[in-house]
């Protein structure tokens, strides 16, 4: 490599040598290995793992599935800025989550049939529409985040929601009073709260910075429907 | 550089006065007043060396290009047309808000606020929550009546979050309909008129609506004359807004055809709020408030409004 950094210098005086041409000087050492496969090793993996999970047992898929629903439950509870419930979304989580919060909050007894509280029906089309209007509305301020991750961060959210739901549940088999309502408005307010934190921590970003506020300001709207829809709840 | 800024600069500041002066050019899209000045200025602030005739080339084939993009305005059914209505800012929101609060003669919302770039988030979003606010302030002030006289049946009153969203959304897009679709009729009797597109008149009705959200969360005070007040307050502050919205267009129309259409906006105007008022905040009537004795002749699913002072005075 010396003899061809050198040869433009004498340029002018030799005569003009080919490029490279002391490239054929240089032997290869023995030691260093040069040859090796050009496919890429990573694709038989990928086939390995297709097939494993079509042969395996029906409780493998399910507890896998579990599983995962069960960590993303764990990073909504304990909310710090990480990457997973973007990258490996999926919709059981809202669906379970959706599901038990409609079935609790469903009205029990037929007497007050206009008056009550959300039927089952309500609750799932405020929950599935409000999240879908939420989501569009993000996407049309041009926000980068794609539909469904955006539909399976905001379902993840609801569940404070759905344990503020629970603990009221408990709380009304109490005798009814003004301290009854306290404990149930607490708790709704720090669940909602909950809530909010949990799913601005993983939206904010994606939005651009000057509109921030006006994507956050539905989700605000879309939890405290569903906070009030909690509270309001009487069993008959 | 200097020379580009001046010239943006200006026209910033003519647009909103020549908009005043002449409404037919509210209907010309932004991008057509930009676009000779925009490649102008690229085309100077480029470099120094370009001779003559190539800037004038310059100029034309920016020209073809932008004309080119115009084109390819986006369809109908793609995304990206939809997401034309919503490229605004939160400043923006904000400060359309702020210009629907305060009704000033000679400063027309659509031509200073607007400025050719209806949205449709805010009218959107004003709807969903005044909607929401009124279900919710309804069944709140059912729950403190119940506080007060414990022989009122509470419930949560579900129903009414969607008899509140179908009249606010029907309100907020039938009405601008109607309202466009006449002065469009108008215009093709008096040709002079300008016009609003429909966007710019769903913007207008969507904003109008904002003033409504702090007066139904005031109604919460179960003081009657008060929430009379209150309400007959928000009403004129969102009517005149509307008429001086609306006057700059109609003015140009028969004195007649004039007054009626303000009048039927502010009358369509004023029947929303008391309607919202008289079908959310029911005051009681006196024969619900007979002794107990007589309670289990009622029907057990009869809604019982909330109570208003005629208890408060009893008690």
């Amino acid at each position: 490599m010396a003899e061809a950094a050198e040869s433009p210098g004498n340029a002018g005086t030799a005569s003009p040598r080919p490029l490279f041409a002391g490239l054929s000087d240089i032997s290869i050492s023995q030691d260093i290995p040069v040859e090796g496969e050009i496919t890429i090793p990573v694709r038989s993996q990928i086939r390995e793992f297709d097939s494993s999970t079509l042969n395996e047992s029906v409780q493998n898929t399910i507890m896998r599935d579990l599983k995962a629903v069960g960590k993303k439950f764990m990073h909504v509870l304990y909310p710090r800025k990480s990457n997973t419930l973007l990258r490996d979304w999926d919709l059981w989580g809202p669906l379970i989550l959706c599901v038990t919060l409609a079935l609790m909050l469903q009205r029990g007894s037929a007497d007050s049939e206009k008056d009550g509280g959300p039927q089952f029906a309500e609750v799932f089309v405020i929950v599935w529409f409000g999240a879908v209007t939420i989501t569009l509305n993000s996407k049309l301020l041009g926000g980068n985040i794609s539909f469904f991750q955006s539909l399976c961060v905001l379902g993840y959210c609801i569940l404070p929601l759905t344990v503020a739901m629970l603990i009221c549940r408990l709380v009304l088999l109490a005798e009814p009073g003004p301290v009854n309502f306290m404990v149930r408005l607490f708790v709704v307010i720090v669940m909602f709260a909950w809530s909010i934190v949990a799913s601005t921590a993983f939206l904010a970003d994606s939005q651009p910075p000057n509109r921030k506020a006006l994507a956050v300001y539905p989700v605000f709207l879309f939890y405290f429907v569903i906070s009030w829809m909690i509270l309001t709840f009487t069993p008959q | 550089m200097a020379a580009a800024h001046e010239l943006t600069f200006h026209e910033f500041e003519e647009a909103s006065d020549l908009l005043v002066e002449t409404p037919d050019a509210a209907t010309l899209s932004r991008s057509d007043q930009l676009t000779p000045q925009g490649h102008v200025t690229v085309a100077v602030g480029s470099g120094g060396s370009y001779g003559a005739e190539e800037v004038v080339e310059e100029e034309s084939d920016k020209a073809a290009l932008l004309q080119e993009k115009q084109k390819q305005q986006p369809g109908f059914w793609t995304f990206g047309y939809y997401q034309s209505f919503f490229d605004v800012d939160t400043s923006q929101v904000l400060d359309r808000i702020k210009g629907t609060l305060l009704p000033r003669p000679g400063h027309n919302f659509v031509w200073h606020h607007l400025r050719n770039q209806p949205d449709l988030y805010g009218p959107f979003w004003i709807c969903a929550t005044l909607a929401f606010v009124l279900a919710i302030t309804s069944n709140l002030t059912l729950a403190l009546a119940q506080r007060r006289d414990p022989s009122i049946h509470y419930s949560p009153q579900f129903h009414k979050v969607t008899v509140a969203g179908i009249t606010i959304y029907c309100y907020a897009w039938l009405v601008p309909l109607a309202l466009w679709g006449f002065l469009r009729w108008r215009k093709g009797i008096q040709e002079h008129m300008g016009t609003y597109t429909f966007l710019e008149t769903v913007c207008v009705y969507g904003y109008s609506l904002f003033v409504f959200i702090p007066m139904v969360m005031l109604w919460l005070i179960p003081v009657p004359w008060l929430q009379w007040l209150f309400g007959g307050l928000a009403l004129a502050l969102s009517a005149t807004w509307l008429v001086f919205t609306l006057w700059p267009i109609v003015r140009e129309d028969t004195r007649l055809v004039a007054a009626a259409l303000l009048s039927a906006v502010v009358l369509l105007h004023a029947l929303l709020a008391l309607g919202c008022k008289l079908y959310f905040f029911q005051s009681l009537p006196p024969e619900y408030l007979v002794p107990p004795s007589q309670v289990p002749s009622l029907p057990p699913n009869v809604p019982l409004p909330p109570t208003l002072p005629r208890s408060m005075a009893t008690s």
